[in-house]
């Protein structure tokens, strides 16, 4: 005798759960065993997590291909700077406000943009990140086109020596690299998920269930957006500089994220995880090739989405059946002994 | 006068934008394919120009002759090779592929001609020019590229709406399964729109490294400025395509006036502008 | 019995998982008119679809002029001699009524029918030659399906839900054509779901049920009782 019982974790996935929460204690507490370079790294490697991650639920769950998420990077950036040099905010701060800011700036940018279908939406909002890109550089009392500084007294204020704004700063970048993980995995879990998931396989069919697709595309779009600003101010709190052209960059914000969620394997929650880590391991291999690296890149990118559309993920699930962070049913079959 | 001229010489550089964007709203109507690397063919063709010319001192126009042909050969190469096996219902791939074909076009000019930027050299077309009344000069070479795009329009209008070629484009555009019981073979009917793209991309690449300094990052704001005459002229309607190129050409040359930094801004608003007054473009299709 | 012009033996045809044929045989003879019947989802349009080409995923025999269709694409189908008009029209809303003719014979098979011949067929067509096909009424939609599927000069018209969604005064037109169209050797598989008027033009009916053949014969061979058990499997 059988019965059927519905779950959503199997065993490795609670294997995987366990082992992601040891990890990240273990890299929380990296100001106490790393050095100043490998905290850097795994900093960074955090912001592009983050990155890969958001940009994943924009394009992969959501359908919303956009290839303007430097517009949010930039924008946030840009606002940790004018709220820290001319409100005089603390720092960390200013993070989440820069979220806030950015959030209320998406929502006028996505009634634009949503009028764009599938592809031509990409560029709208290639087209609204150089305008961004265009205004900031006009603003003189950011620097215009040449960029500013943040004085060293605001970096004083934040904390007094340097190894603590590292590690401020490198806690900031964990938390916004686990958190946009966990957002995206408790978002897809939720209601919202479902509907996602319903949208992605019939957008006609959803309508008709009933389900509000463009108020939750629309929430997606901000949430994504407000989270990227404070990866964004982030990026430039770290940098200390910020200047139009390395804010808004296409090529630094989007194009290598992209190539992370398509190489690790798009609409996947782990996909974004492994591209990211892929990503780094190649650069360390292969950054000195330059302009050679990003070729191989591209090459790499275009041959996962022709053999393979959902990515090294896609594959290894496929083969095994397997999902480390599910978020889908799944019907196992008991034997039950009777 | 002076506004009158501007308006004029915007309009003149509109009619490049035209040639950018006409291939990408061809291809778009045949295979609602959204080419990201649209502007780095265009920059690759110039840099193809440059090098058919460094190696047999062809007159940039003359060069036409092996680079249009060259790029049509491409692009149908592309569609059959790669193009066709993204397309599908999912909007993704062809997306993602011609997005990594974009970023590997730039690196690839950058290794072969680094980052120096390079201009075709058309001698006396170049700089001649005639006044049409007194403050208001035409420049010869400006004045062809806007006669080429209208002709470019008109040859594509003919060949669309009233040829063999041009109904099965159509036809598997409709309804890519029927189209098929028709004898149509889909693919081989995107690889000639691709080619099709590709021979006006070459043209635009040509017109473009003529009129100013090229570099292998230029193509992606040559994509927005063909998207946004095509947005601002209506989907599916190359006449509108033509009347956006002009629009965007003004809007730019009277942004430019008002602020040098103003230049490519203004076009952007302009087409924002549209795009929340009148999202389905000026002349949208259906009246034919 | 000389060998027939379409043999379908053995075929197997799925929509993703779902299999909507299951070991499937027809014979087709030159100049027949079968009808195809069956309720809704018994696979007749599939049938049709696997025959024309479109559906990639089927195993089988498909033997056309002794020639194995299996692996032949559809667009390479229609220049061989079979033609499928499909449900709903399909017709192409870009192009005007003559156009949608003109690309129906895009494959050049030489014979009887060109343009002219399908208006002397449906001469309203002829009237609005130069209108787009979107301005045409729900018949003389179908009438130009018919005429674009004819203007390859087909030996095997495949006829897809000729009555669906047509007023009964229009259907009872189309029919009355019908002789019209299938006379000159031309050999036609309908699927109808008007069923009594589909046996009163065929020659010989199969009737399907899920995905299977449950009845097939000379319409005159059976009762009503028959044939309305082999529709509904009672």
């Amino acid at each position: 005798m059988s019965t059927h019982h519905v779950t959503r974790s199997t065993m490795l996935s609670r294997f995987a759960l366990v082992t992601a929460i040891a990890l990240v204690v273990l890299l929380a507490a990296a100001p106490a065993w790393a050095s100043t370079a490998t905290l850097r790294l795994i900093g960074e490697v955090m912001i592009y997590l983050a990155l890969a991650s958001l940009w994943n639920l924009l394009a992969g769950y959501t359908g919303l291909v956009s290839v303007g998420q430097q517009a949010y990077v930039g924008f946030g950036g840009y606002m940790l700077f004018t709220l820290a040099i001319h409100a005089g905010m603390h720092p960390l701060a200013a993070i989440p406000a820069a979220g806030i800011a950015a959030a209320l700036v998406s929502i006028p940018v996505a009634k634009l943009v949503f009028r764009l279908n599938g592809a031509y939406f990409a560029i709208g909002t290639w087209v609204v990140a150089e305008v961004f890109r265009l205004v900031f550089a006009q603003m003189s009392s950011l620097g215009g086109g040449s960029g500013s500084s943040l004085p060293i007294t605001i970096m004083k204020e934040m904390a007094g020596s340097k190894a603590m704004r590292e590690s401020l700063i490198y806690w900031a970048a964990l938390m916004l690299g686990v958190g946009s993980v966990a957002f995206v995995y408790m978002l897809l879990r939720s209601r919202i998920g479902l509907a996602l998931t319903a949208i992605r396989d019939s957008e006609t069919a959803s309508l008709s269930l009933g389900i509000a697709i463009p108020r939750i595309k629309l929430a997606v779009y901000v949430c994504v957006s407000a989270a990227t600003a404070m990866v964004g101010s982030l990026i430039f709190l770290q940098k200390l500089r910020i200047a139009p052209d390395a804010a808004f960059s296409v090529n630094d914000w989007t194009v290598l994220v992209i190539f992370m969620v398509v190489i690790g394997g798009i609409g996947t929650i782990e996909g974004p995880i492994i591209g990211t880590i892929l990503f780094f391991i190649l650069r360390e291999f292969l950054a000195d090739l330059g302009s050679i690296y990003l070729m191989i890149l591209g090459v790499l990118a275009i041959v996962i989405m022709v053999i393979s559309p959902k990515g090294i993920w896609g594959l290894v699930s496929d083969r095994l059946g397997i999902s480390l962070l599910p978020v889908g049913y799944r019907v196992e079959t008991r034997e039950d002994l009777r | 006068m002076g506004w009158i001229n501007i308006v004029i010489q915007g309009m003149l550089v509109g009619g490049l934008y035209a040639l950018f964007a006409t291939g990408l709203s061809l291809i778009f109507g045949v295979m609602r394919l959204v080419n990201i690397a649209h502007g780095d063919l265009i920059i690759g063709a110039a840099y193809l120009a440059y090098t058919v010319i460094q190696l047999t001192g062809l007159h940039p126009l003359a060069s036409l002759v092996v680079v249009v042909p060259a790029a049509a050969a491409f692009g149908y190469g592309l569609q059959l090779g790669i193009l066709n096996r993204t397309l599908d219902k999912d909007i993704l791939p062809p997306l993602l592929v011609t997005f990594g074909l974009s970023v590997i076009i730039q690196n690839a000019l950058l290794e072969i001609y680094s980052a120096d930027s390079r201009k075709l050299n058309a001698g006396s077309l170049e700089i001649g020019s005639f006044s049409l009344v007194p403050g208001i000069d035409i420049g010869y070479f400006p004045l062809l590229t806007f006669l080429s795009a209208i002709a470019v329009v008109w040859a594509l209008q003919v060949l669309l709406f009233h040829s063999p070629a041009g109904r099965a484009f159509r036809a598997v555009s409709d309804d890519p399964e029927v189209s098929q019981l028709m004898g149509c073979d889909n693919r081989r009917v995107y690889a000639w729109a691709m080619a099709l793209s590709m021979a006006v991309v070459a043209m635009a690449g040509v017109f473009l490294a003529v009129r100013a300094n090229f570099d292998p990052f230029m193509g992606p704001s040559r994509l927005i400025f063909g998207f946004e005459a095509v947005i601002i002229g209506g989907l599916g309607n190359l006449w509108g395509t033509l009347a956006g190129g002009i629009i965007l050409g003004v809007a730019q040359a009277v942004g430019a006036q008002i602020d040098p930094g103003w230049q490519v801004l203004a076009g952007h608003l302009v087409f924002l502008v549209i795009l929340a007054v009148r999202p389905q473009g000026l002349f949208p299709r259906g009246v034919t | 019995m000389s060998e027939p012009l379409l043999s379908v033996e053995g075929l197997d045809a799925f929509h993703g998982d779902a299999q909507a044929l299951t070991s499937l045989d027809l014979t087709l003879a030159r100049g027949e008119l079968l009808a195809l019947i069956g309720a809704n989802g018994a696979g007749k349009s599939t049938l049709l679809k696997c025959v024309a080409g479109l559906v990639k995923n089927r195993r089988g025999a498909i033997r056309f002029k002794g020639e194995d269709l299996l692996r032949i694409p559809a667009f390479e189908i229609v220049a061989k001699g079979i033609a499928l008009v499909p449900e709903g029209r399909r017709l192409f809303p870009s192009l005007s009524v003559e156009e949608n003719l003109l690309i129906g014979g895009k494959v050049g098979r030489p014979g009887l029918w060109t343009t002219a011949a399908v208006y002397e067929l449906f001469p309203v067509l002829r009237d609005k030659r130069h209108a787009p096909s979107t301005s045409l009424s729900g018949g003389q939609q179908q009438m130009l399906a018919i005429g674009r599927g004819l203007m390859s000069n087909p030996d095997i018209l495949l006829l897809d839900e000729l009555s669906l969604g047509l007023a009964p005064v229009v259907i009872k037109q189309i029919y009355e054509l019908l002789p019209k169209v299938v006379g000159n050797g031309l050999s036609v598989i309908l699927v109808e779901q008007d069923v009594k008027r589909a046996l009163s033009v065929a020659d010989r009916f199969m009737c399907m049920l899920e995905g299977k053949v449950s009845l097939e014969g000379k319409p005159d061979a059976f009762t009503g009782e028959q044939i309305t058990s082999a529709y509904f499997g009672t």
